[in-house]
């Protein structure tokens, strides 16, 4: 078995071992009707256990594939995406062992396992550096970005719990509204992976001539059945599904399509669950909450930004900044993915001076953590799948 | 306003809360209150203090938290919007200048391109409110540190170890009871212990750890302070050098901006990966995407003039050194930088043509025409000459029966010659261009006809010199540790008071981990035989859940 392979049976023991964990991490919460907190320690310390065999597995992932390839596997989508997923866990274990709470395991696990799944949608095999790339500024500056990235998650994962719990669902109310948004969004997750899954394995391509926002000819094959069509296109394959709407120059039909496609399938998904639970998804995790110490979570959360927010300033300003210096000639260029790095920044900024200044604890707080999160997340799928930049390396 | 003197005799600043000497309230509000504001020791801010003149409301607008928050908030945004559209330097137009690139955004983007331009958003990280925003920020951080750090300093410098009851009464952790006679004693040698600094007067005991994280939140804001000064600094002349300089292969060239240099290029190269690196581990991603580029390099030399050498002259000079520049390995020389940043591949360096009779096809004779610096006349064989009246290297087209050239680069070239040979002594005149020949005079009987071509790579090089590059380092580096020193260490303070009967009365404060600071409570308590404490902001809480759930 070459490095590579072995490195990607790694990555699938980790996510099995982060799967079963997320039910154990479940049950210990679930279990524990009565308030006494015996089977809540004992399961959580085997989840705790699975979770370990996991992030181990996923390590060894994570530096046979750096085996395998020679540079630092952090160059793409996949890889960081991947990497992602890994820290997400390793901020977790580490305030596990601070605080044992299985709760927070319930909710960060399956995430983690969202991101990974996620991650494996694009092109996985091993790939050699471009030039700007060659550096050990690689290594030193995207893992540090993504160790900090993975701690400041933690802090929305507490918040979700915290949400969850002081959240009134049985009343109508902004809160309530977001609270189900988020859940939404995430069976959105699932619906991409769904969508691309299938269209994987059954092998759909569709290829098209088009011409593009420069007024150049181009050519594009699509994964999935195009529902929306490039600008002037022109069907290459035959005997494939006709667009139904033609898009302008500058938006990427083929993306739109892909989607549109997860927004279907995943709505399609969520509606079913909703049919089966008769109840909002925020209610049906309610009842895992239920003995949630809520100041617990918030000091969860508050450390969790403690901690990643140095890190974030050093890793993805300081070491980005130095290492653009090199490779770029300067330090600062305002391309997309820099901007949003410092919004990142200013965000968690903004967030300390709330809670240290103006006293934001709690439910603010959580709603907060919540938000640069999604923040996070927008850096890493948006700016490099939309705005286009100099990190656009998927 | 007025100075306060407090009962014991101190006389406070304006605007004091707590006295500085003893700490009893000064206010009517503090005095009603449970527990005492701490967070800046009751000192007086000038910015709650005064509001009368301008000075008194600028200087209160920009150290208010909520002002520091928005300004942030509003920086954040505007960040966000200049991200929706590409920025104008990130945009490709064939020929760079306003109205190209506002017709860009037009036609590219439409209705939304056009207004996004209009607004200035394509160029937004420059525009005057942006940069009137990242001041006002700094000038938000400087008035706010200031406001809350000279105060406490002051205070914390001078604290004093005796303090009134009610200062005692109203903090947090707060015991009261009777306790051996030796205690003092005890529980200064457990704080020690404990690392905790002692300082005793009469009947009490003042013990002090980790004052300085009180300071981290301004030692950042130093840090940031000097980072935003590096930047402005750039704009100054002298501070900051960007230029590009492009250079042919074999070409020696004087470094724009630093005088005294020159850069000679030896070869232009780029590889590509073909598969086969680390055992062909990388065959399937570049199969997939066709091309992975592995390497842009420029191999130099470079010069530097002579001690005595004349300035300008390009013959004297020494060699300093030979490098290969690649991506990520600028050259660097004397704070200069050379970075790899471009290229152009296979310009057109010379050109070959044969002097032909259209009719026989005989050859009179062969001539190379240098495209950069043509030579003027050339003669051949049998008497025959070319003479070059007019070169246009990247020919464009005819203006008023002219011809022009775009740029001065050999991207197309169009020559103007007249041929002279011994059959047509009177000359022929024809335009040359690639693939094409006018004659503008009438049928010629001779015609240069095109041999071959001879190219060479063309490198982009950008020439840096950044004097801040220092101070956002040092900015950089305050920053993290100010970070450090106020995220990761905390400031915990022990009052304790032996009053004449005995009795002891303990209070404790620490800007934050209140669970660390019981944790060491408890073991000089237990140590000393301290009375029992209590935790009145926990027990306050209580009592109002409490309340709230009897109401229910």
């Amino acid at each position: 078995m070459t490095l590579a392979a072995m490195s990607s049976n790694f990555l699938y023991a980790a996510f099995i071992c982060y799967l079963i964990a997320t039910f154990v991490f479940g049950g210990a919460v679930k279990g524990n009707k009565t308030g006494t907190y015996n089977s809540e320690s004992r399961w959580g310390k085997t989840a705790f256990i699975i979770t370990i065999i996991g992030f181990l597995a996923n390590l060894a992932y994570f530096f046979t594939r750096w085996g395998a390839t020679g540079h630092a596997p952090l160059s793409n989508m996949f890889e960081f995406t991947t990497a992602f997923g890994m820290t997400l866990v390793g901020g977790f274990l580490v305030l596990y062992f601070l605080y044992k709470t299985p709760v927070l395991g319930m909710v960060v696990l399956p995430v983690a396992l969202l991101i990974i799944a996620f991650a494996s949608m694009f092109p996985s095999e091993v790939s050699p550096l471009i030039p700007a790339l060659q550096s050990n500024w690689l290594a030193i500056h995207v893992s540090t970005v993504v160790i900090a990235e993975g701690i400041l998650a933690i802090s929305a994962a507490a918040g979700l719990v915290y949400l969850l719990k002081v959240v009134d669902l049985t009343k109508k109310s902004k809160q309530r509204f977001w609270l189900e948004a988020i859940m939404y969004s995430l069976v959105l997750v699932v619906g991409f992976v769904a969508a691309s899954t299938y269209f994987t394995v059954t092998d759909y391509e569709a290829n098209f001539a088009y011409v593009d926002k420069e007024g150049l000819d181009k050519e594009i094959a699509y994964k999935m059945p195009p529902i929306f069509g490039m600008n002037e296109y022109e069907a290459l394959s035959e005997g494939k599904m006709t667009p139904l709407v033609e898009m302008p120059a500058i938006v990427n039909a083929s993306k739109l399509t892909t989607v549109t496609w997860s927004v279907i399938l995943g709505t399609i998904i969520y509606w079913l669950i909703r049919l089966v639970a008769r109840k909002r998804i925020s209610a049906l995790l309610k009842p895992f909450v239920k003995n949630v110490n809520l100041n617990l979570m918030d000091e969860i959360g508050y450390r969790a930004v403690i901690i990643g927010f140095p890190l974030f300033s050093l890793g993805a300003l300081i070491f980005a900044m130095i290492w653009a210096q090199i490779a770029w000639s300067r330090f600062w260029g305002w391309d997309p993915k820099e901007v949003w790095a410092l919004i990142t920044w200013l965000f968690y900024a903004a967030y300390l001076h709330l809670r240290l200044g103006k006293g934001w604890h709690g439910e603010k707080s959580a709603w907060l953590g919540v938000i640069g999160f999604t923040i996070i997340l927008f850096n890493l799928v948006a700016v490099n799948l939309i705005i286009a930049g100099l990190h656009s390396y998927a | 306003m007025e100075k306060k003197q407090c009962q014991c005799g101190h006389v406070n600043p304006p605007g004091t809360i707590l006295c500085e000497s003893c700490g009893r309230s000064l206010t009517e509000k503090e005095q009603n209150s449970k527990l005492v504001d701490m967070r800046y020791e009751g000192t007086a801010r000038r910015s709650q203090t005064y509001n009368k003149s301008i000075i008194d409301k600028v200087w209160n607008f920009f150290s208010s938290v909520k002002v520091g928050i928005g300004i942030i908030v509003a920086l954040l945004v505007a960040a966000a919007v200049g991200t929706i559209l590409p920025q104008e330097q990130y945009v490709q137009v064939p020929v760079r200048n306003e109205a190209t690139i506002k017709a860009y955004y037009s036609d590219v983007y439409g209705e939304v391109g056009r207004i996004y331009h209009y607004l200035g958003f394509h160029d937004l990280y420059s525009s005057f409110w942006f940069i009137i925003l990242v001041g006002m920020l700094a000038i938000s951080l400087i008035i706010a540190s200031l406001d809350r750090f000279v105060p406490l300093y002051r205070s914390l410098k001078n604290q004093r170890v005796l303090r009134h009851e009610s200062f005692m009464n109203k903090q947090r952790i707060y015991g009261k009871g009777q306790a051996p006679e030796d205690v003092l004693e005890k529980a200064e040698t457990k704080l020690k212990e404990l690392k905790y600094n002692v300082t005793l007067d009469k009947n009490g005991l003042l013990a002090e750890k980790g004052r300085f994280s009180r300071w981290g939140p301004y030692v950042n804001h130093i840090g940031l302070i000097i980072f935003l000064f590096g930047v402005m600094l750039r704009m100054m002349p002298g501070f900051y050098v960007d230029e590009t300089l492009w250079i042919r292969e074999g070409e020696t060239r004087a470094i724009p901006e630093a005088p005294g240099y020159a850069l000679e290029s030896k070869k232009f190269q780029l590889e590509t990966y073909t598969g086969e690196e680390k055992d062909g581990a990388f065959s399937e991603a570049v199969d997939r995407v066709g091309s992975v580029v592995k390497n842009y390099q420029t191999d130099i030399v470079l010069y530097k003039k002579a001690e005595d050498g004349l300035p300008g002259e390009m013959e004297n000079m020494e060699e300093v050194k030979e490098y290969p520049i690649r991506v990520n390995q600028p050259l660097k020389f004397d704070g200069f930088a050379v970075y790899q940043m471009d290229y152009k591949q296979n310009e057109l360096k010379a050109m070959n043509f044969a002097l032909t009779n259209k009719e026989s096809g005989d050859s009179l004779g062969e001539l190379t025409i240098d495209l950069i610096n043509p030579e003027k006349f050339y003669e051949l064989e049998n008497g025959a000459t070319v003479e070059l009246k007019g070169y246009y290297p990247d020919f464009s087209g005819f203006e008023n029966g002219e011809p022009q050239t775009a740029t001065p680069l050999p991207n197309n070239p169009g020559f103007l010659v007249e041929m002279t040979t011994p059959e047509t002594p009177k000359g022929e005149t024809s335009f040359i261009l690639i693939r094409n020949t006018i004659e503008p005079f009438g049928e010629n009987q001779f015609k240069l006809e095109f041999q071959s071509a001879e190219t060479r790579n063309v490198s982009g090089l950008t020439v840096r010199k950044d004097k801040t590059l220092p101070i956002l380092g040092l900015g950089g580096l305050i920053f993290m540790i100010g970070v450090a020193q106020g995220m990761y260490f905390n400031h915990r303070r022990f009052w304790i008071q032996q009053k004449a009967n005995g009795e002891i009365v303990l209070a404790g404060h620490t800007n934050k981990n209140w669970f660390a600071l019981k944790k060491d409570l408890d073991q000089v308590s237990e140590f000393a035989s301290l009375p029992a404490y209590s935790d009145q902001q926990e027990d306050i809480e209580m009592r109002m859940k409490k309340e709230g759930e009897e109401a229910l």
